[in-house]
C-alpha cells in the first residue's frame, strides 16, 4: 500500500464548495457561485485523473501478473488512514482507499458530475435558490466520494447516508411544491428501509469478522478458503437489501420515479448516473463476501433480472418523458445487478460507467427539451422538435442508440457483456439471459417510442415560448454524446484487466468461447432492431395503432400505466396499517394517555407544591425576618443539643489551638498580673 | 486596665451583649416603622461587636478586634445604602410602614 497524503483532498474540494456556497452563497454574485460550484468537482476530477494515470501505468507494467492475482485482493493503489474509533476491541480507522474500482467510480462521479454542474449553470439560471442548489450538488459529490473512497463499512455507511441526505434535499429542492416535498420524504424513507438491512449486515460482519475494514475481511476470507456458511449468506442478503434500497431494485424501487420531482440535472446526476449506482458499487466492493455465498449471489441475479423486466414493462406506457427515463434507469440498474449476480463484477461496473454516460445524456437532453417546451413534460404534447433543437436531437439520438444496444455505441458493449455472462452461468443463467433479452427488446421499443414522440412527426401543442438553449447546456450534451458513442470502445477485456485486482471474482468462472459471444451479440442486436421497428411502426407509420391496442387490451394497459398498482398495494398493505397503528396505538394510547398522563401528573405535583410554598413568598419583610430568626434559632438549638466542641469548629477558628493558646496566654497574663 | 478583669466578670459583658441582641431581634420583628427596624439591625450589630471585643480582651486576641472594625465598616456602608433606600421608598410610597411595603419593588 502506498500512503498518500492528498487523498483526502478529493472529497475536500466539493465539501469546501458546499460550505462556501451554503454559507455565503446567497450574498455572492451568481458568477462566483457557479465558479465555486463548477470548480470543486473539476479540482477533484483533476486529482483523480492524475492518480488514475499513475495506476493505469502501473497496471500496464504489472499486467503480466494479472492472471495470478492472489486471493488477498484489494491491492490498494493509495490509502490514507487515521484512527477514528477505538471502542473496546473494535477499532475503526478513517481510511480512504483509492484502488482501481474506486478510481473508476470517482472518474464517473467527478467527470459526469462536473458536466452536469456545467449544464446546471444554464439550466438553473433563473432559480431563486441558485446557491442552495449548487451547495447541495457539491454536498452530494462530497458524500459520494466518501462512499466510494471508504476503506471500511462504517465510513462507507457515512457516505451512504450522506448521499441519501443530499438526494432528499435535492428532490425536495422545490419544497414549496407539495409533490416535491413528498417525493423527497418518500425517497428518504424507502432508503431508510434499505439502510436498515445494510446496518444489520454491517453488524453481522462485525460480529463474524471482528473488523469492518474491507482489507482485513479479505485477509480473513483468504485464510479460510473453504468457508461458505449460512452467516455469509445472511450477511450478503442484508447487504443486498441495502443495495436494493439505494439502487432502486425490487421491491424498494418505488422512490426513484417520484424522485423526478427534483430539477432535471439532479435526476441526471443522482438518480441516473451516480447515487443509484452505489448499490452496484457496494456489491462489487464486497464481492469477496458474495463470492462465498452462492445463494445470495443467485438472489442478486434474480432481483436484477426481475427488476429489469418489471421496470421495462412499466416504461412502455408512461407519458412523462422523465418517468420513462426513470423506469429505464431502474431497468438498467437491474442489468447491473444481474451482472453482479452472475459474478461478472467487471461487466457490471462497465455497464455502470456506460450507463452513466448515456443516461446522464438522456436526462440532460430531456432537460433541454423540457426547458425548450417551457416546463412541459408530457410526451403526448411534444413532437417535431427535431428541427427546433438540432443539437439536443442528435445527442439524444446517440444516447437512444446507446441504451438500445446498437453497435458501435457504448451500451452495446456493456449490455452484451452482461447478456453473455448471464448465458454462461449454468442452466438458470439461460433463463436470466432470456429475461434480459426480452428486456432489451422492451428497452429498445420504449426508447424509440420516446424518441419518435419527442422529435418526430408534427408538433402536438402550441409552444409559444421556445427558449434558446444556452451554450453551457449544449457543451455537456456534446461531450456526453461523444462518450456515449465511443465509451464502449475501451472494450470489456481491457476494462476488466484494469479492474481485475479489485473486482475479479474469486470463484470458478465458466469458460466462454468467442463464437458463442458473437452469436449472442447478433441476437441482442436483432432484438434491439426489432424493438426499433415496432416503435417505428406504432409511432411513425401507424400512429393510431397504440390507442387501438390500448383499447383492445384495457386491463393490461391499465395495469401498466398504473405501474402494477405497486404504490397502491404498498399503501394498503404497509403504509395504512402503519399509519393506523401510529395514530391509534402510538398516538392515542402511548403518547396521549401514557406519556401525556405522566406529564400532567408531574405538572400537577409541581403546581400543587408551588401553591403551598408560595405562601412563604409573601413579600412581607417581617415574615421573612421571623423565618430568618426561627431558622437561626433552630441552628443554634441543634448545635447546643449535639454540642461537642468539634461541632463548633470551623477551619478558620481551630478551636483546640485557640483553646491552648488562650490557656497559655491566660496563665502568662495571670503571672504578669501577680 | 486590669480592673475590668477583676471587677466586672466576663459573663456580664456577654449577658449585656445577649440582651442588646435580643432587643434588636425583637425590635426588628415587632416594629412597623422602617427606620426603627433599621436601628434594630444596628443594635444587633453592636451587640455582636461587644461580645467580640469582650472575647478579644479576655483571650488577648487581636482578631476579635479586627472583626469589630470590619463590622463597623459594613454597618457604615449599610447605613448609607439603607437610608438611601428608605428615602426612595418614602418618596414613592409616602409611608414607611413595613407591612405595607410588601411588593418587593417600588
Amino acid at each position: 500500500m502506498n500512503e498518500s497524503a492528498y487523498l483526502w483532498l478529493i472529497p475536500l474540494f466539493p465539501f469546501l464548495g458546499f460550505l462556501l456556497n451554503g454559507i455565503l452563497g446567497s450574498r455572492l454574485p451568481r458568477r462566483l457561485v457557479s465558479a465555486i460550484g463548477v470548480l470543486a468537482p473539476l479540482a477533484s476530477l483533476a486529482l483523480v485523473l492524475s492518480d488514475f494515470g499513475a495506476t493505469v501505468i502501473s497496471a500496464a507494467s504489472n499486467c503480466h501478473g494479472c492472471g495470478q492475482v492472489t486471493a488477498l485482493a484489494l491491492p490498494a493503489a493509495e490509502s490514507l488512514s487515521y484512527p477514528w474509533l477505538a471502542i473496546g476491541a473494535l477499532r475503526v480507522d478513517f481510511t480512504f482507499v483509492l484502488d482501481q474500482l474506486s478510481a473508476v467510480m470517482l472518474l464517473v462521479i467527478m467527470g459526469v458530475g462536473f458536466l452536469i454542474h456545467v449544464y446546471s449553470v444554464g439550466y438553473m439560471k433563473d432559480e431563486p435558490g441558485y446557491a442552495r442548489y449548487f451547495s447541495f450538488l457539491n454536498l452530494f459529490l462530497f458524500f459520494m466520494s466518501v462512499l466510494v473512497l471508504a476503506g471500511n463499512f462504517l465510513l462507507m455507511f457515512v457516505g451512504w447516508e450522506g448521499v441519501g441526505l443530499a438526494s432528499y434535499l435535492l428532490i425536495g429542492f422545490w419544497f414549496q411544491k407539495n409533490s416535491a416535498a413528498d417525493a423527497g420524504k418518500k425517497a428518504f424513507i424507502v432508503n431508510r428501509i434499505g439502510d436498515f438491512g445494510f446496518l444489520i449486515g454491517i453488524f453481522l460482519v462485525l460480529s463474524t469478522f471482528g473488523t469492518l475494514s474491507f482489507a482485513d475481511i479479505a485477509v480473513k476470507l483468504a485464510l479460510a478458503p473453504g468457508w461458505q456458511g449460512m452467516v455469509l449468506t445472511v450477511i450478503c442478503i442484508c447487504l443486498l437489501v441495502g443495495a436494493a434500497g439505494k439502487s432502486a431494485q425490487l421491491p424498494l424501487y418505488i422512490w426513484l420515479p417520484d424522485a423526478m420531482e427534483g430539477p432535471t440535472p439532479v435526476s441526471a446526476l443522482i438518480h441516473a448516473a451516480t447515487m443509484v449506482t452505489a448499490g452496484v458499487y457496494m456489491i462489487a466492493r464486497t464481492h469477496l463476501l458474495f463470492d462465498r455465498a452462492p445463494v445470495a449471489l443467485w438472489t442478486v441475479a434474480i432481483v436484477g433480472a426481475a427488476t429489469a423486466l418489471f421496470a421495462a414493462t412499466i416504461a412502455l406506457v408512461q407519458n412523462d418523458i422523465k418517468r420513462v427515463l426513470a423506469y429505464s434507469t431502474i431497468s438498467q440498474l437491474g442489468y447491473m445487478f444481474l451482472a453482479c449476480g452472475v459474478a461478472a463484477y467487471s461487466a457490471a461496473i462497465f455497464h455502470l460507467v456506460m450507463h452513466a454516460f448515456f443516461k446522464a445524456l438522456l436526462f440532460l437532453a430531456a432537460g433541454s427539451v423540457i426547458h425548450a417546451m417551457g416546463g412541459e413534460q408530457d410526451l403526448r404534447k411534444m413532437g417535431g422538435l427535431r428541427t427546433k433543437l438540432p443539437v439536443t436531437f442528435w445527442t439524444m439520438t446517440a444516447a437512444v442508440f446507446a441504451i438500445a444496444g446498437f453497435p458501435p455505441f457504448a451500451g452495446f458493449f456493456s449490455k452484451d457483456a452482461i447478456l453473455y455472462a448471464a448465458f454462461l452461468d449454468g442452466t438458470g443463467g439461460k433463463l436470466l439471459w432470456f429475461v434480459s433479452l426480452v428486456t432489451a427488446l422492451l428497452t429498445s421499443f420504449y426508447m424509440f417510442r420516446l424518441w419518435y414522440l419527442t422529435f418526430m412527426g408534427e408538433p402536438r401543442s402550441e409552444t409559444s415560448h421556445h427558449h434558446a438553449t444556452p451554450l453551457s447546456m449544449l457543451v455537456p450534451l456534446v461531450i456526453l454524446a461523444v462518450l456515449s458513442v465511443c465509451g464502449g470502445w475501451i472494450g470489456l477485456d481491457r476494462f476488466s484487466a484494469y479492474l481485475a485486482p479489485a473486482a475479479a471474482a474469486h470463484r470458478p468462472m465458466p469458460e466462454g468461447n468467442p463464437g458463442l459471444e458473437f452469436i449472442l451479440s447478433i441476437a441482442a442486436v436483432l432484438v434491439a432492431l426489432e424493438g426499433w421497428l415496432i416503435a417505428d411502426k406504432y409511432y411513425r407509420r401507424k400512429t393510431e395503432r397504440p390507442a387501438q391496442l390500448a383499447a383492445a387490451l384495457p386491463t393490461g394497459y391499465k395495469i401498466l400505466s398504473n405501474k402494477y398498482y405497486v404504490d397502491e398495494i404498498y399503501g394498503a398493505v404497509i403504509v395504512k396499517p402503519l399509519l393506523a397503528f401510529s395514530q391509534y396505538v402510538l398516538g392515542w394510547v402511548v403518547d396521549t394517555a401514557i406519556l401525556g398522563g405522566l406529564a400532567w401528573l408531574l405538572a400537577g405535583v409541581a403546581s400543587l407544591t408551588g401553591m403551598i410554598l408560595q405562601r412563604w413568598q409573601s413579600g412581607n419583610l417581617r415574615s421573612y425576618a421571623a423565618w430568618l430568626a426561627a431558622g437561626a434559632a433552630a441552628v443554634l438549638l441543634f448545635l447546643l443539643l449535639t454540642g461537642s466542641p468539634h461541632a463548633w469548629s470551623l477551619p478558620f477558628f481551630h478551636s483546640e489551638t485557640i483553646f491552648k493558646v488562650s490557656h497559655i496566654t491566660v496563665i502568662q497574663t495571670g503571672q504578669a498580673g501577680h | 486596665m486590669s480592673f475590668l478583669q477583676h471587677d466586672v466578670p466576663l459573663s456580664w459583658y456577654l449577658l449585656l451583649s445577649a440582651v442588646l441582641f435580643s432587643l434588636g431581634v425583637v425590635g426588628f420583628l415587632i416594629k412597623r416603622n422602617l427606620i426603627t427596624v433599621f436601628m434594630s439591625i444596628e443594635l444587633m450589630l453592636n451587640a455582636v461587636n461587644l461580645s467580640f471585643v469582650t472575647f478579644a480582651y479576655q483571650w488577648h486576641e487581636v482578631r476579635g478586634q479586627i472583626f469589630v472594625f470590619f463590622v463597623m465598616m459594613v454597618a457604615a456602608a449599610e447605613a448609607a445604602v439603607g437610608l438611601a433606600i428608605i428615602i426612595a421608598v418614602f418618596r414613592a410610597r409616602s409611608t414607611l410602614a413595613v407591612d405595607r411595603i410588601d411588593l418587593m419593588k417600588l
